[in-house]
């Protein structure tokens, strides 16, 4: 029996337990599709590229499997180098299958040929490029491999039409990969070391990240604040992996981050960071970080480890086997009083300078936010687009499981948010999914609106429509004298008719009382529903650590006690970057 | 900023873009490669990739991490201060056309074990070899060297 290209590469995907491609055809790949007829796999139709990797990376962040996308060679390859960046920083496994020109015209600048694996060579985990129809089977086992194991991340398959034709003895198909991915056992003596370290501490803090969301390490996580008493902050990517309804729970820190994440990072006596990489938007002014903490860091990844701040013990492991060995030598232990005195502070702090907001006539984002969160009672999943919408989406909506907050963090792509709510809707049929957007990220993958109405995916997108690139004039407001060049959005499309163009439905709230009315009637609507909520044009997010400055540093915004505190300016706007 | 010479020894997989990433995750990071050299070893899977490149020691101990975890990457260690032995091999092209400079050159080819691997009456060329001879090569100018070209820096670890 012979087999072909194509039908070694669907075995491959049923082995790895494929159930869902996002894609787009075109000519490299027209005998990839032409199979799919014959094979049983499902396949979501986007209308841009971009989306199809985007919608594949909300799927493995809302399953936690590997994600999957199909584009053609040349300008469908390019279109997902922008989501291949995404997934890559925020270390998303997900399987990027392009079509190439055929083997024989490679270099040649074919029609449609570019050298996709040169291209996206510093943004993928790994990348191949088949050469023979023999290597399909066994290179599509090791880009699996390969994007779920250590830390994940993005690998692509660049796939020559004519080996997708060539056929095979089927029984000379080899299918096993070449790569070992398996982990390396937890080291002993570091772990004792950790334990002893926690024992010691007067005032421990765990910190976790999308390590730990990604790891499936949640469940330890928990484990370990409930034995030592730790308050627990995450980081932007982590968040879900704690219960955010804990008492021990104190909200994300950072740039934009609570009141009491922020003081118990520069009061405490140990940090326990997990799956995270003190990223400079958490860390803010990096040697006045944590001044009195000795700090565990635990990642997979060496390279996170010592990269911005000095670890005083670090475990390169994964966050499942790490906690899951701390908290069994910990089984025994009972914290001090000087913990719960600790815990004390803290819940005082979390009393004392809570995320708020004015209230006003308008309505207020921050209110639209708590509303999704009361209507769907927690039970959302949120994807978000870039700016302002996102950091009310990571402070306002309270997150209790993991995988349910879905964001770009690391690379900031304005138009994740639709397609990857779309993907994380297609790996969790049953949930409320929610795109929560601003006006400016949603008109970057639009026309995704399309493929959830065709395909039946019955998202909830909500946009906070300031008719302004919110974050960048926040940014003009405090840092350029509130110059706002070129981030005024008057020229917004009516998006309620937009909805309905796509045959979606379309709802708008511009007064208070409508907010959550709107909310209610979008949640019981069964298909795709478009909420425009036109919102007080110059709200702002905070609290705000200018960069450069220490996280005791923080501007509480408008209901700060001293109201003009964030008149100041600050320090040199040249080194300051968007997220 | 301490810039030095750094001596990276790396044993990678033999794939075909493996030394493009290696290069690649360099570059990315503001490093460039002086010199570079690769070939298979005793196992012909596996190739053998000796480079030189000059910058900070921290920073450097960073990117080995980045390269180690190239997928294709066995193993990478730093030689810079190891006892290791080290070489390059240089060949010289000289005109000789000049009253007594083939005497000259002879001479020189006898003393420091040079290796005269062509002749005729207008030129000839030299192999070279040693630990670091960009400067002795340069300063033969005056004896009528026209060019040389100049393999990368082998190293090999001591025991
Ligand atoms: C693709 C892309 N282009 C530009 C930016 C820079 N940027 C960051 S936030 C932002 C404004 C986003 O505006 P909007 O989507 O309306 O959200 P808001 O901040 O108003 O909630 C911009 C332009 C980005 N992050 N991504």
């Amino acid at each position: 029996m012979k087999i072909s290209g194509a039908q070694i590469l669907f075995k491959a995907l049923a082995m790895e337990g494929v159930e869902v491609i996002f894609g787009y055809p075109g000519g490299a790949v027209i005998g990839i599709y032409d199979e799919m007829t014959r094979q049983n796999i499902r396949h979501i139709l986007v209308r841009h590229e971009q989306g199809a990797i985007h919608a594949a990376d909300g799927y493995a962040r809302a399953s936690g499997k590997v994600g999957v996308c199909l584009a053609t060679s040349g300008p469908g390859a390019t279109n997902t180098v922008t989501g291949i960046a995404n997934a890559y920083l925020d270390s998303i496994p997900v399987v990027i299958l392009t079509g190439q020109v055929p083997t024989a015209l490679i270099g040649t600048d074919a029609f449609q040929e570019v050298d996709i694996t040169g291209i996206t060579r510093p943004c993928t985990k790994h990348n191949f490029l088949v050469r023979n129809v023999s290597d399909v089977g066994r290179i599509t086992r090791d880009a699996f491999a390969i994007a779920r194991s250590g830390r994940p991340g993005p690998v692509l398959i660049d796939l020559p039409k004519d080996i997708m034709q060539m056929e095979l003895e089927e029984a000379d198909v080899n299918f096993n990969g070449e790569y070992n991915c398996e982990e390396e056992p937890v080291d002993r003596s570091q772990i004792n070391r950790a334990v002893e370290m926690i024992r010691e501490a007067r005032k421990p803090v765990i910190f976790s990240g999308g390590g730990v969301v990604m790891g499936g390490a949640s469940a330890e996580l928990r484990e370990l604040a409930r034995i030592t008493g730790a308050p627990v902050t995450s980081s932007l990517m982590g968040l879900g992996a704690f219960n955010a309804s804990s008492p021990l729970w104190m909200g994300m820190p950072g740039m934009h981050g609570t009141y009491c994440a922020n003081m118990a990072f520069s009061h405490c006596d140990l940090i326990i960071g997990v799956g995270v990489r003190f990223d400079d938007r958490v860390t803010s002014k990096v040697d006045l970080f944590a001044p009195n903490a000795r700090i565990i860091h635990i990642d997979i990844d060496p390279v996170s480890i010592d990269k911005i701040i000095k670890t005083s013990l670090a475990i390169v492991a994964g966050a499942k086997s790490a906690l899951s060995a701390i908290n069994a030598e910990l089984a025994e232990y009972s914290p001090s009083s000087h913990v719960s005195i600790w815990q004390e502070q803290v819940l005082k702090w979390k009393r004392e300078k809570p995320l708020s907001y004015k209230k006003s006539e308008a309505i207020k984002p921050q209110f639209v936010v708590e509303k999704l969160y009361e209507v769907s009672r927690g039970e959302a999943i949120i994807a978000t687009e870039v700016g302002q919408n996102q950091m009310w989406g990571a402070q306002f909506y309270h997150y209790k499981k993991p995988n349910t907050f879905i964001t770009s963090g690391g690379l900031g792509t304005m138009g994740f948010g639709l397609p990857a709510a779309i993907g994380a809707q297609v790996a969790r049929p049953d949930a409320i999914v929610v795109d929560l957007a601003g006006d400016g990220s949603i008109q970057m993958n639009i026309q995704e609106l399309a493929t959830a109405v065709q395909n039946n995916i019955p998202v909830k997108i909500a946009i906070l429509n300031n008719n302004f690139l919110g974050m960048v004039r926040q940014w003009q407001e405090i840092f350029y004298q509130k110059r706002y060049s070129h981030t005024d959005l008057l020229g917004n499309p009516d998006f309620v008719k937009i909805a309905e163009a796509y045959g979606a439905k379309g709802l708008r709230a511009s007064k208070v009382e409508e907010v959550e009315m709107i909310i209610k009637e979008a949640f019981a609507t069964e298909g795709v529903v478009v909420m425009e909520f036109i919102v007080d044009r110059e709200e702002g997010v905070y609290p705000m650590v200018k960069p450069g400055s220490p996280l005791t540093d923080m501007d509480l915004g408008p209901m700060a006690p001293e109201e003009d505190s964030r008149a100041e300016i600050g320090d040199d706007p040249s080194t300051r970057s968007f997220n | 900023m301490d810039e030095r010479e750094n001596v990276i020894s790396i044993l990678v997989n033999n794939k075909p873009d493996v030394l493009a990433r290696i290069s690649g995750t360099l570059s990315g990071r503001g490093f460039n490669i002086e010199s570079i050299s690769a070939n298979i070893t005793k196992d012909p899977n596996k190739t053998k990739i000796i480079l030189t490149t000059i910058g900070n020691k921290t920073t450097l101990a960073k990117i080995l991490k980045q390269i180690a975890k190239l997928v294709d990457i066995i193993t990478v260690e730093d030689l810079t201060g190891r006892k290791a032995v080290r070489r390059e091999m240089f060949l010289v092209r000289f005109n000789w056309q000049l009253e007594g400079r083939k005497e000259k050159i002879a001479a020189l080819v006898e003393k420091k074990k040079w290796k005269l691997l062509c002749a005729n009456d207008d030129t000839c060329i030299v192999e070279i070899t040693g630990e670091n001879g960009l400067a002795e090569v340069m300063a033969l100018t005056d004896l009528g060297m026209e060019d040389f070209t100049r393999t990368g820096v082998v190293a090999i670890e001591k025991a």
